[in-house]
């Protein structure tokens, strides 16, 4: 199914009223560490999850993720053995996973290469923080042709013309940054939050996810109404560093 | 796919992979870039600032000694080591400086590798007034010391970069991570001819007053133009400096040379060009010839200039390299040592040991070439700040016996 209907299905059928979204980041701390972590978020009703495919230069990330990323790489992590892993788990789990990661993995790879293989892994949307719309020509061209949704995201700088722009290449649904900044820190839910929200919500007919700072039960609950999707990153890699995969379910489970 | 025609392409280099948050201000950047280059008025105010605050223009001089010791060419040397701050950093850095004033922010920060950007840019905000915070590879703190000292003397924040490989393109992810977050008072003054557009055409532009002066230097002093003009590259701003007064020439070669480090087969090593190990690939914001792996992961770079330490080059230069309007070559650690010592020896000179690596090419060339023909040596910056990695180098006892000495004083 399409992603952005899936969603649409998920939010009506299951009377969710928020989905949540996790980030794995591959091969941190290891394969079968994330096996087990998304396991547990599929079993406790994570709707999606995006696997981040590590890069040596994650430059929109903050330093939880920066870890993760490098110690992946240092322990071996290829992009081959990402793309293995992702056909197991979407075998596995019947929800929808996104790859995230930066352009260069799929320039090396060879951009069309790497369509073709996330479309057969089965795969729906993939979310490239460093690719604009300006220098994605072919990125753009190709996910139209498998049907992979390209996932773009609006700043709190975006202004109404460029969130209409970015609409235009987007599908499935905006990852709407929560803040300014990188990914790790607390975002404060202000005024100027709701106002931010208010203003994606008025130039996409696309889901709304929020991410960037959400970590509780209250981050949820706040965003519920307001936006689609909420997504937890750092937070569930923090958790399992300090407690451990058996750590995830519970957490995930006391989130809605 | 032809980018010619896309803005910031050079070729199929460059361009701006910058993430959404960067967008709003990389439009007003290029606006106030934009009328600035169209602004004769600024040019001015550039040129006549770098006469009264830098050493602008920068002396070329004739290397008698050098150019009678290799018995060829005629070696001429561009001082860009007189520039206030002794690198020709100071050049881009005021130019930017301007640019901050006009777009009326109040805080810049800079990723430095050798530390000499560093140097100029909190030289810089000191006599603007602006905020200043440094980010630098630990690596690149411990082997530049004297220039981390100077930049927190000048009022600067130098924050140790910890992540990758902790030198100069991982203090350049971090500059972008500030950059992200605190977009509406900062600019980020880039230091080299890097980065997304228009980071490489402003730099550039900067630069160019290098081979402006050189170009009318040489004409006045040897009559003609040289034969050949040799630049170190790290990111590749001297070179892309001087290069610009010789470009539309092409009677004069171009050679720019990059980090040899232990050897082009040894691995390790910083030559995307000159070695066959660099491939194509998009980072820190372009796209450009990477020392990276088959899956796209940076590598390890290594040289023993910190300055030249990094996996990308300048996406002009990738472009030049692929018209060959530029040749690419490699000095090695062990013969840039050989050259400094040469060069201090023969002139009294003393060459930071980025800039050595372009002396080291061109004596490798000088002596093949008549005594009719002239060479320019780009003399980058001076080599003051190395003064431990130089002692080091030459294993020196008595600059050993003091730091001992000062240790004991200092109670280690
Ligand atoms: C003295 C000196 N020369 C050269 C370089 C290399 O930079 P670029 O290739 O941009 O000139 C540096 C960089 O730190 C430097 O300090």
């Amino acid at each position: 199914m399409e992603l952005s209907s899936h969603i649409k299905t998920a939010l009506a059928d299951r009377d969710r009223k928020i989905l949540l979204m996790t980030h794995i980041v591959l091969g941190y701390p290891s394969l079968e560490t994330n096996r087990q972590v998304i396991e547990q978020m599929v079993a406790n009703g994570v709707d999606l999850i995006e696997m981040q495919i590590p890069f040596s230069e994650p430059m929109a990330d903050g330093p939880v993720i920066v870890k993760a990323n490098q110690e992946a790489i240092e322990h071996g992590i290829t992009v081959r053995a990402c793309l293995d892993f992702a056909r197991e788990m979407t075998a596995a789990h019947p929800i929808p996973f996104l790859f995230m990661t930066y352009y260069n993995i799929l320039f090396k790879f060879g951009v069309e290469k790497f369509f073709r293989e996330a479309q057969e892994i089965g795969i729906k949307g993939f979310i490239i923080p460093d690719l604009p719309p300006e220098e994605g020509e072919e990125f753009f061209a190709l996910s139209s042709e498998y049907d992979i949704a390209p996932i773009l995201i609006f700043a709190p700088t975006s202004t109404p013309e460029r969130m209409r722009e970015l609409t235009r290449y987007s599908r499935g649904f905006v990852y709407c940054a929560a803040r300014k900044g990188v990914t790790g820190r607390q975002t404060d839910f202000d005024e100027g939050f709701n106002a931010y929200l208010r203003t994606c919500r008025a130039n996409t007919d696309l889901p709304l996810a929020v991410g960037f700072g959400i970590s509780s039960r209250e981050d949820v609950d706040y965003l519920t109404g307001k936006a689609d999707i909420a997504v937890i990153g750092t937070r569930t890699i923090r958790l399992v560093e300090e407690q451990g995969a058996a750590a995830v379910g519970p957490f995930i489970a006391g989130l809605r | 796919m032809n980018k010619a025609n896309k803005p910031g392409y050079y070729g199929e280099w460059g361009g701006a992979f910058i993430p959404e948050v960067l967008y709003q201000t990389f439009c007003e950047l290029n606006d106030a870039f934009r009328q600035a280059k169209a602004d004769p008025a600024f040019w001015q105010q550039y040129v006549s600032l770098m006469g009264t605050y830098s050493c602008r223009p920068t002396p070329l001089t004739h290397a008698e000694n050098l150019s009678r010791h290799f018995g060829g060419a005629q070696i001429y040397i561009k001082r860009e080591d007189l520039n206030h701050t002794g690198a020709h950093k100071a050049n881009n850095v005021m130019g930017q400086g301007l640019l901050v004033k006009r777009m009326g922010k109040t805080r810049v920060i800079a990723e430095t590798g050798a530390g000499q950007h560093g140097v100029a840019t909190a030289t810089m905000a000191a006599k603007f007034g602006f905020a200043c915070t440094i980010y630098m590879g630990e690596e690149d703190v411990q082997r530049q010391r004297p220039n981390v000292f100077w930049m927190e003397k000048l009022g600067a924040t130098v924050v140790p970069v910890t992540s990758g490989s902790k030198t100069l393109k991982d203090a350049i992810n971090e500059a972008f991570r500030d950059w992200v977050t605190r977009m509406d008072d900062t600019h980020y003054v880039m230091g080299t001819v890097c980065g997304p557009h228009p980071f490489p055409e402003m730099v550039a532009w900067f630069q160019s007053i290098i081979g402006r002066e050189a170009c009318g230097q040489i004409k006045q002093q040897f009559g003609r133009q040289p034969s050949r003009v040799y630049a170190c590259v790290g990111g590749g701003s001297n070179a892309m400096g001087i290069f610009q007064g010789f470009l539309d020439n092409p009677a004069v070669e171009l050679v720019g040379v990059e980090a040899g480090g232990k050897g082009l087969d040894s691995g390790m090593h910083a030559s995307r060009l000159a070695a066959r190990d660099g491939s194509a690939g998009v980072a820190q914001g372009y796209k450009t010839m990477f020392l990276q792996n088959s899956d796209g992961q940076m590598m390890d770079t290594h040289s023993v200039a910190a300055g030249l330490d990094y996996v990308g080059v300048s996406p002009i230069l990738a472009d030049l390299w692929q018209q060959k309007r530029v040749r690419f070559a490699a000095a090695t650690d062990a013969e840039v040592m050989a050259a400094l010592d040469l060069t201090m020896k023969k002139e009294g000179i003393i060459p930071a040991l980025e800039s050595a690596h372009a002396f080291v090419q061109a004596f490798k060339e000088a002596g093949e070439m008549g005594p009719d023909e002239a060479i320019i040596i780009n003399m980058s910056g001076r080599g003051d700040k190395d003064i431990f990695t130089i002692a080091h180098a030459f294993d020196d006892p008595s600059w050993k016996e003091f730091i001992r000495k000062k240790g004991i004083a200092y109670g280690a």
